[in-house]
């Protein structure tokens, strides 16, 4: 059983700030993919770069024609902490908790902060491999969290 | 010196400090300890406060100039100026800012000031209670990601895994800082010396920070009076010229999510570059260094972007040794610092720079003549200056 089925379907405890898509439409399209436990990265049909986080217009090429493109949700972890102050009064009482830095090789290496699952207190190791677990909100939009990818258990650092 | 003739022909000339107290322990409120600094720094120049004509700070600061010339009975104000972006990144920025306008003649007297009561205004190291996260925190906080140290351990992770350095040299850097505020009676941290073992013993906030690497919330205010160095001549104090100053940011470096390129950085380079050009100075010349700790891991990133080391020689160069006034090539943050001193957002590092030019540091670094500070590494905007003799 995952940590996020433990924990009651979530990771982190209620009551942190929940994701609403940008106000000007800049992401809907991502959230609208973790929905449907699909990643979605921002793709430039003009000079084919990938792009995130997601901007109006291509950063290399200035078009303004980006596409949402899905990627494989995979990924390695480019860097990662280990959470033990509660900063938010949600996480009074909770840690300590692991977010990871999660690069993705599928879109020249994007990367995408999330909560490694399983034991907060275990060992993270930099350049592991890792995959998309997607965690449905019962007031909000789908977070995207991760775990180790079990063929890959002990492979040693390769970041 | 081999530098242009002092970058604008500006210097500091006057410094101003409340008293430091601990968060919440002011006993006046925050506009009342700026208008407290702002004269003390005109008292120490030797110009009446009405003769402040320009104001300048930094990281949204909630004290207008123009409030705080109207409780002065200013006869001109001339100079508004607030740094964009950056946090405390933006406290070199400042006096830049300031240095710039009187350059160009828009004012006559210019003070940088930043005034901060976190008892009476909420604290830093909480996060913001909005129930929702909107571009581009909603890729960070819904994860437990709501705090500077949590927004920026993983820059410093990612590096230390780079380039094999150890937990050391951020002990190093928050020892420096205990090691010179214990003879710096202003100092919050004075008579509280911290030791290895304390370091080591001491909780983690997010590894790889523990307490000791993170900066104090503190209540106080400071403020720097500039002027053209011709008007500086016929002041009270020895005039701290500014030789250089920089400010900005490195490709990218606010894309969300923890984008940014150059990631296990302290997005200092561009501003480094610059600020040596524009010294005529290279590293190896720079006498004393205030480089301001948010957290430990923002100094080490920043030194080695300006220049003081390689990354792979951190564990090795950044030692207690190395950064104390007396025995180091290096001396670091020689008042105690944003860690021991006081957090004034860095402005306090403003002052002991110049301090360090007059030659009355509480940690004087003997006929120091060249002074640095690098204000807020980390921050999506950052800054740096030198001063000379
Ligand atoms: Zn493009």
């Amino acid at each position: 059983m995952s940590e996020v089925d433990r924990r009651a379907g979530r990771y982190l405890p209620p009551g942190l700030p929940r994701p609403v898509p940008h106000r000007e439409g800049l992401d809907r399209e991502f959230w609208e993919g973790t929905r449907r436990h699909e990643l979605r990265v921002q793709h430039c049909a003009d000079c084919r770069g990938w792009q995130f986080g997601p901007e109006w217009i291509c950063h290399r090429c200035h078009s303004a024609d980006l596409c949402w493109e899905r990627v494989e949700p995979r990924g390695r972890v480019f860097s990662w902490e280990r959470c033990w102050h509660p900063v938010h009064e949600a996480l009074a009482g909770f840690g300590p908790y692991l977010v990871v830095l999660v690069e993705l090789p599928a879109a020249d290496g994007v990367r995408l902060v999330g909560n490694l699952l399983g034991d907060p207190l275990q060992e993270v190791v930099i350049g592991a491999e890792v995959e998309a677990v997607f965690e449905d909100q019962p007031d909000g939009e789908t977070l995207t969290q991760w775990r180790r990818t079990r063929a890959n258990e002990s492979i040693g650092d390769v970041g | 010196m081999t530098g242009r003739t002092a970058g604008s022909g500006v210097a500091v000339v006057g410094l101003g400090e409340t008293e430091y107290y601990r968060h919440g322990g002011s006993p006046h409120p925050e506009f009342r300890l700026v208008l407290d600094a702002v004269r003390a720094a005109a008292e120490d120049a030797g110009i009446d406060p009405r003769e402040i004509d320009g104001y300048c700070s930094f990281s949204d600061d909630r004290n207008a100039p123009t409030r705080i010339a109207t409780a002065l009975g200013a006869r001109d104000l001339a100079l508004s100026t607030m740094q964009w972006g950056g946090g405390g990144g933006g406290g070199a920025a400042a006096v830049a800012n300031a240095a710039a306008a009187l350059a160009a003649g828009y004012a006559r007297y210019v003070c940088v000031f930043r005034g901060l009561a976190q008892g009476q205004f909420g604290r830093f190291g909480t996060a913001s209670t909005s129930p929702h996260a909107e571009w581009p925190s909603s890729y960070e906080a819904p994860y437990g990601v709501l705090s500077a140290a949590q927004l920026f351990a993983m820059r410093v992770r990612r590096f230390m895994h780079d380039h094999g350095v150890t937990q050391e040299p951020l002990r190093a850097i928050a020892l420096a800082s205990y090691h010179h505020a214990q003879q710096n009676p202003r100092a919050v941290m004075y008579g509280r010396p911290l030791t290895p073992e304390l370091y080591d013993r001491s909780r983690w906030i997010v590894e790889p920070f523990h307490l000791f690497d993170c900066c104090q919330e503190n209540d106080g205010a400071a403020a720097v009076i500039l002027t053209t160095t011709n008007r500086a001549r016929h002041l009270r104090q020895r005039p701290a010229i500014l030789m250089a100053a920089a400010q900005g940011a490195d490709p990218r470096q606010s894309a969300a999510a923890h984008n940014a390129p150059d990631y296990a950085s302290a997005n200092t380079r561009n501003v480094a570059r610059r600020l040596y050009a524009m010294a005529g100075l290279g590293p190896r010349d720079i006498d004393v260094v205030q480089s301001y700790e948010n957290f430990t891991g923002g100094v080490m990133m920043s030194l080695v972007e300006h220049g003081f080391c390689e990354p792979e020689e951190c564990v090795e160069y950044m030692t207690l040794d190395n950064f104390s006034v007396g025995t180091g090539k290096c001396p670091l943050n020689t008042s105690g610092g944003n860690l021991a001193e006081c957090y004034m957002h860095g402005l306090g590092l403003v002052v002991e720079a110049v301090r360090q030019i007059r030659g009355n540091s509480p940690n004087q670094v003997p006929d120091a003549e060249t002074s640095m500070v690098c204000s807020g590494p980390m921050a999506e905007l950052v800054s740096s200056l030198i001063l000379r003799r």
